[in-house]
């Protein structure tokens, strides 16, 4: 590889042994992936937390802290697995509730600022077009390249730790221009009114592109995707198909035009995406034997104006006897619909809201599941739907109005 | 007895990139992407998707070949925590792989190989004893399966 004088310093161990370490490390994955050479970056946003890290990442983030690692930018976290406020009634496991604890000092001791959120697009940093990130978790990634035209690749936890001491990140995938060019194209003929109707899309297109360097270009869309229905679009693509990156005609900024999106590539597919599409993604989930105790708005975690929709659907209303309903978003914005009234109402229809986790990756999720007998899963994130299935939920990806329904009837259609 | 990695092994594969050490073990062929997170107990090493076309196989141990990577960023910590609890297999062998299960095989110094010649179903079968070798970027067959070792 290329390297820089500051790079070679690193190596040498001038900026200390964490950072010699994670540029050795992201040298090495330069070799499989074929980079040249890093490009430096502005910000870092990574996943850590004792779920998915493990005892042995655990002792990973102890030994990089006794190394003194420093972030080199500013870096802030994913969604955690544990609301410290909610844990013992969630049926935490208390050990793990204080490895969760340990692992958040040493990554505060790095400089790591834990915001604790999958919307960090939302409410911390939105980065401009062709700014380099290294960021983590996917539907972060994808909402960078596409929306804002930043430019990321996906940066899993040591990745993107590696990136965070070192101030830089390799120069490969969507951080070069020819791999920011659509490959295929999908027509919208569809109206899409709901935010699980944009994550179906993602769902339909995804599923049957399973590929990191797929760039879909949609078009053809009469209407005006908001923030909400564009993240989950991009949270479905990304977790369907593994893609990093969609254009948009008209809304996202490297695609002024179907022709300017493809970059001058031949489009290997014309897709077409119609009403009848989604309906049968709503009619093909399997409602199991019925149980409808379980709805789940999360993955991602809610934006402000989605607790507001939910207060105003939840508003007079319960969430059934035997049932529960589960929303999660970050402290931000938690704090903020506390002062707007949203959460005195979703509370008072007897709705949970976690903070700063996402619900799929909460710590003791499949005891939790079984002691609480839960079989279907219902929500409006077709993200969720698909990402929970190792828990072995029976998972239905269903309008946010339905949802609401379903919370407060414990009915399922 | 052992067979020596040199010995009777015919190479089936060629594949397009590659890290870790020579690895040799039970293939386990999927039809089906992965992804640690939606796919797998991290708990046990058994995929325990409902409707996995793999639902109730073992990784443990495996030279697992999967078509595609699913999405998700979890492999970079999981693979680290599956080689932490004894439970993670021998090496990843992927059609078409993402970045996150090679940042993360990498750091969890597990042997991964992306990109292949043909499709493994066509040559092998799970329970065949293969031999990764990222060297040569070649996957050999060493043992039929059934065939005794």
């Amino acid at each position: 590889m290329e390297l820089t004088s500051e790079e070679r310093a690193i190596l040498a161990g001038q900026r200390g042994e964490a950072s010699k370490r994670a540029l050795e490390y992201q040298m090495e994955l330069g070799k499989f992936c074929g980079a040249k050479r890093f490009v430096p970056i502005t910000n870092v946003h990574m996943m850590g937390d004792i779920e998915v890290m493990g005892d042995a990442g655990l002792r990973y983030l102890r030994d990089e802290a006794a190394l003194g690692a420093r972030c080199a930018v500013s870096t802030t976290t994913n969604a955690r697995c544990i609301d410290f406020a909610q844990c013992e009634r969630m049926g935490q496991d208390s050990a793990e509730v204080a490895k969760e604890r340990e692992l958040i000092d040493y990554l505060r001791s790095m400089g790591v600022i834990t915001t604790d959120t999958c919307i960090n697009y939302q409410t911390v940093y939105q980065p401009h077009l062709g700014e380099h990130v290294a960021w983590g978790d996917t539907g972060t990634v994808i909402y960078a390249n596409s929306v804002f035209g930043a430019r990321s690749n996906f940066e899993s936890g040591p990745a993107a730790l590696a990136a965070a001491l070192t101030g830089r990140t390799l120069e490969y995938g969507f951080h070069v221009d020819e791999h920011r060019r659509g490959t295929f194209t999908v027509r919208l003929d569809a109206p899409l009114r709901d935010v699980a109707d944009w994550g179906a899309v993602g769902k339909l297109v995804g599923e049957s592109h399973q590929d990191y360097y797929a760039v879909p270009v949609f078009h053809g869309y009469a209407g005006v995707p908001m923030a909400d229905d564009l993240k989950h679009l991009g949270a479905a693509l990304a977790s369907y198909g593994s893609m990093a990156m969609f254009h948009f005609v008209g809304v996202t900024p490297e695609a002024p035009s179907v022709e300017a999106a493809l970059g001058g590539r031949q489009p290997s597919e014309a897709m077409v995406i119609g009403a009848a599409d989604l309906e049968r993604v709503y009619a093909g989930y399997s409602l199991g034997d019925g149980d409808a105790r379980l709805v789940v708005f999360s993955g991602p975690q809610q934006s402000l104006l989605e607790m507001r929709r939910l207060a105003e659907l939840f508003d007079a209303r319960h969430v059934a006897e035997g049932s529960s309903c589960f929303v999660t978003t970050n402290g931000a914005i938690l704090a903020q619909a506390r002062k707007l009234g949203y959460a005195a109402v979703l509370e008072r229809a007897g709705v949970t809201l976690l903070e700063g986790v996402c619900f799929y990756i909460l710590q003791n999720l499949t005891p939790m599941r079984r002691a609480n007998g839960w079989r279907n899963m219902v929500s409006n994130s077709a993200k969720i739907v698909n990402i929970i299935g190792a828990h072995r939920f029976n998972t239905i990806l269903r309008p946010t109005v339905q949802c609401v329904d379903i919370a407060c009837r414990a009915e399922l259609k | 007895m052992s067979v020596g990695f040199d010995q009777g092994a015919t190479v089936l594969l060629r594949v397009e990139r590659a890290f870790g050490p020579v690895v040799e073990g039970e293939a386990v062929v999927s039809e089906e992407g992965f992804s640690p997170r939606y796919d797998l107990d991290r708990w046990s090493g058994i995929i325990t998707k409902p409707g996995h076309k793999l639902e109730g196989v073992s990784i443990k141990d495996k030279v697992c070949f999967f078509p595609t990577a699913k999405g998700g960023i979890a492999a970079g910590w999981a693979f680290n925590d599956l080689k932490g609890k004894s439970i993670a297999p021998k090496a990843f062998i992927f059609g078409i792989a993402n970045p996150v299960m090679v940042q993360g095989a990498i750091f969890a110094g597990i042997t991964i190989t992306e990109g292949w010649d043909r499709h493994p179903r066509e040559i092998i079968r799970t329970g065949d004893w293969v031999r990764v070798d990222p060297e040569s970027l070649t996957i050999a067959r060493v043992q039929l399966r059934g065939d005794a070792r």
